[in-house]
């Protein structure tokens, strides 16, 4: 776990709000010189607190309509070969987050898709043909009703 | 849906990989003149396709080593049972997702915890207590193998 203080968690706050912001705007904002603020900027990503930065896209627009949460368990004698599981998953580039959990399912997948048939072809000819796939639940987003950071 | 050409799409692609490419190495690797790449950014922009930049935060640096996804049926006999329970759920700060969904259960919630201990207290005290829920099940995360908000564009 990193050690973080108030100013740290300031700046945290500010590129949550805006991630585009330089380390001279962060730096205004929280009351530090552009170097301090770049230094801690650096210090934060090094720690791994901030993992990277990303383009936030209007996936609509995009022609992504649909967002599909999976929750895969694998056939009894899918247990045996995890790891070519797992590699065929994450290549497949409509699925966007792989966890593995334990609970109802083995993984949790997201897949975007840009619309329900789209969706079911990628389930049927991507999804349940991987090695060692049992069953498969599907829940359909409606909506995202949060999406925030941990507590700072 | 917005048009896009071949070159926009590269260029959404590029960024999508690397989001702090600086304009002249993005337009070298797209292919076009750095102004040529710059205006079509900000055309993105204006037209909303691109909505801005974002940080990823690593919860675990932060110290919350448990993340639990719960899966909740609602009691929908109940009038207002969906905005009931999302007001209350939206409040709590360890619930750092939420979405309703079509299909067999209707809401899931990301919760994050510092320690079994916590995530315990977080789910007696405060999870248990929001209203209508008919049944809730639990998936805990092991490992995260992939995590890309990337559009396959």
């Amino acid at each position: 776990m990193a050690e973080i203080d108030d100013t740290d968690r300031a700046i945290l706050r500010a590129l949550l709000a805006d991630g585009a912001l330089g380390a001279k705007e962060v730096g205004l904002r929280v009351g530090l010189s552009q170097p301090a603020a770049w230094r801690r900027i650096r210090r934060l990503e090094e720690a791994g607190v901030i993992r990277g930065r990303s383009l936030i896209l209007d996936r609509e627009k995009l022609g992504f309509g649909v967002v599909v949460f999976l929750g895969v368990k694998l056939a009894a004698k899918g247990r045996l070969d995890l790891e070519t599981f797992e590699r065929a998953v994450q290549a497949i580039p409509e699925v966007q987050l792989v966890q593995q959990v334990i609970g109802v399912h083995d993984y949790r997948l997201r897949v975007v898709a840009r619309d329900l048939s789209d969706f079911e072809r990628i389930l049927r000819r991507r999804i349940m043909t991987l090695p060692g796939v049992g069953q498969v639940e599907s829940n359909v987003m409606l909506r995202e009703e949060k999406n925030a950071p941990p507590p700072l | 849906m917005h048009s896009l050409d071949d070159i926009d799409r590269r260029l959404l692609r590029l960024l999508q990989e690397e989001a702090g490419l600086p304009v002249t190495e993005l337009a070298e690797r797209a292919g076009v003149s750095a102004g040529a790449c710059w205006r079509r950014i900000e055309k993105m922009e204006r037209a909303r396709v691109i909505l801005g930049r974002a940080i990823d935060i690593d919860p675990r640096a932060l110290g919350y080593e448990v993340r639990v996804f719960l899966r909740v049926v609602l009691d929908k006999a109940a009038s207002h049972a969906f905005d009931d329970f999302l007001a209350a759920a939206r409040a709590l700060p360890e619930v750092i997702a939420i979405e309703t969904l079509l299909g067999r259960v209707d809401i899931r919630m990301d919760v994050v915890a510092r320690d079994l201990a916590h995530y315990q207290e977080i789910y007696r005290d405060r999870i248990l207590a929001l209203p209508h829920i008919a049944e809730i099940d639990a998936l805990m995360l092991v490992s995260e193998l992939k995590n890309s908000a990337r559009l396959p564009i």
